[in-house]
């Protein structure tokens, strides 16, 4: 049990706040930096194969002729997002934006969102799909460790006492209130954290392979059933963006929460994985930061 | 209340300066060639892995209730530019003929009648372009592996090479390159009629190639000649296609 998380060091009794605390596992730590590189190239590159094609479709097939339910386009230096029925003007961030030179360039997303950052099809797919191998390697190796090191049972298994909605609300309120847990309860994932790394882990990141693979003619004759999941190659393209969206607002979510938690002892327990407990809090007015490093 | 207000900014100046110099370290990657040559090896693993798991299976194939209502004309939509094809296409190809040759023991001149006459296979399958869109059609003409047959391959031989009347926005013409295994394919067809009608010429009239798990810039138009070759060195920009000599385009195009 060399590498059990929660463990105080300083004391056998019950960690209390201000102790220092192994967190995070190795397999959590490299797993997450490893992530970090991936997931910023593959959206990176990816947004760069979309502005190849910058229409998304519903169904086995679609191209220009057919109706596509999200299309970003240029007219006259005026960038336009139509999702469905509506219309938004995106100039100077989506369809038309101006570069590094002053000049506009009309493209769905700009080059300060791509790899590469000027257009060119081959080289962003040339790092997306290397990447990809990166990125589905890790993820199988995390799942397999953390199934052997007990990760899996002990910090992601939602109890039922924690599927009550009752216990969810809760922690729901205590997110909207920036009330974070303190002392030996800041080691245990809350509920909503839970839910957020499980929809991570086995939700978007698989649904983004999957959805990849499926856009492969080849993997399609290895694995047809995959089209019929996911409802045809361009439904399979349109998931593939959204579980992109979705990992975006992820990530967008999970840096507000780091800042907000002391971003200092956060980032330092995901690099040595070691973490300093948040103090009880206190009645006085003045507490209400949970970390103070 | 300046301290967190500052310490906040020099955060946000740090994120975006961090931001700006991956950037421009990824761009700087892009070029370096011993960082390409790592990310291309990934191509080899995306041909071997596939052809492992894949081996010699079939392409999904649809019914005609999928068929694209309009399937887009992509690449060349003419090889006007070429006399010779000029010349038959008026004559509405029947004088025209496939010439078959390079490493095999009987070079062959196949009349559009003639590879009418051989046994025929249709397909309904899925065109995917490399940009993303995906068009369904029918597709209907005889095996490349009972042609080839017919030649005789050369033991040197090892890639198939088709040359094509069209030259995508003027200067080289167009050409494309498979490996025996996705030649030999039962899916691989010369294909001279599409949807029920004869090949129209944004399609690739007289006969076009039908390479089935990969992606659309291998489904060469327009093709007049097919070779057998050793290697691809030589040959034009020498890396096996059109889009991979001219936009470094992956040759294995399955995924």
């Amino acid at each position: 049990m060399a590498e059990d998380e929660a463990q105080p060091v300083a004391t056998a009794a019950a960690p209390r706040g201000g102790d220092r605390v192994r967190r995070h596992r190795l397999s959590t730590r490299l797993w997450h930096w490893t992530n970090l590189v991936a997931i910023t190239i593959m959206l990176m590159s990816g947004l760069m194969i979309f502005n190849a094609h910058p229409r998304l479709y519903w169904g086995k097939f679609g191209a220009n002729p057919d109706h596509p339910w999200l299309e970003v386009s240029d007219h006259a230096g005026r960038g336009t997002l139509r999702i469905g029925s509506h219309s938004f003007d995106t100039t100077g961030l989506i369809g038309a934006a101006t570069d590094a030179h002053g000049e506009v360039q009309a493209q769905a997303f700009p080059g300060w969102m791509t790899i590469p950052s000027t257009y060119s099809l081959a080289d962003a797919r040339l790092w997306h799909l290397a990447f990809a191998w990166l990125l589905a390697c890790a993820l199988a190796a995390y799942l397999l460790w953390s199934l052997a090191n007990g990760h899996i049972r002990r910090d992601l298994h939602m109890t039922r006492t924690e599927w009550s909605p009752r216990h969810i609300l809760a922690d729901v309120a205590d997110h909207a209130r920036l009330r974070f847990p303190t002392g030996a309860a800041a080691l245990r994932y809350n509920v909503l954290q839970k839910l957020a790394y499980c929809a991570v882990l086995f939700g978007l990141i698989p649904l983004a392979i999957g959805t990849g693979l499926t856009m492969s003619p080849a993997f399609n004759s290895v694995a047809p059933w995959l089209l019929e999941l996911f409802g045809g190659r361009q439904s399979a393209r349109s998931l593939h963006f959204l579980a992109a969206l979705g990992l975006v607002l992820f990530v967008a979510v999970h840096l507000a929460m780091v800042v907000l938690a002391g971003p200092i002892n956060e980032v330092r327990s995901m690099i040595t994985g070691w973490y300093r407990l948040p103090g009880e809090r206190k009645a006085s007015i003045g507490q209400e930061h949970p970390s103070h490093d | 209340m300046t301290e967190p207000l500052s310490r906040r900014r020099l955060l946000a100046l740090g994120a975006a300066g961090a931001g700006g110099l991956a950037l421009a370290g990824c761009d700087k990657l892009n070029g370096t060639p011993a960082f390409r040559s790592l990310l291309e090896s990934a191509e080899d693993a995306h041909r071997g892995s596939q052809r492992l798991l894949g081996g010699g299976m079939l392409a999904p194939e649809f019914a005609l209730a999928d068929l694209s209502p309009d399937f887009r004309a992509n690449g060349s939509r003419t090889a006007a530019t070429n006399a010779d094809w000029a010349r038959h296409a008026a004559a509405g190809f029947t004088q025209w003929q496939l010439r078959v040759d390079g490493l095999v023991l009987r070079p062959l001149d196949l009349s559009l009648e003639r590879l009418r006459s051989l046994p025929q296979r249709t397909q309904i399958t899925r065109h995917d372009c490399v940009e993303g869109w995906s068009a369904i059609g029918q597709w209907t003409g005889p095996q490349l592996g009972g042609i080839l047959k017919t030649a005789g391959l050369l033991p040197a031989a090892r890639y198939i090479v088709f040359h094509c009347a069209d030259n995508f926005g003027g200067g080289a013409p167009y050409y494309e390159s498979i490996d025996l295994l996705d030649a030999f394919h039962p899916q691989t067809i010369l294909a001279h009629a599409m949807n029920g009608a004869p090949l129209g010429v944004e399609h690739g009239a007289p006969i076009r190639l039908r390479v089935e798990r990969q992606l659309g810039y291998k489904q060469a138009k327009f093709v007049t000649r097919i070779e057998a070759r050793s290697s691809l060195a030589g040959l034009y920009g020498g890396k096996g296609g059109f889009w991979e000599d001219r936009a470094d385009y992956a040759w294995y195009a399955g995924i």
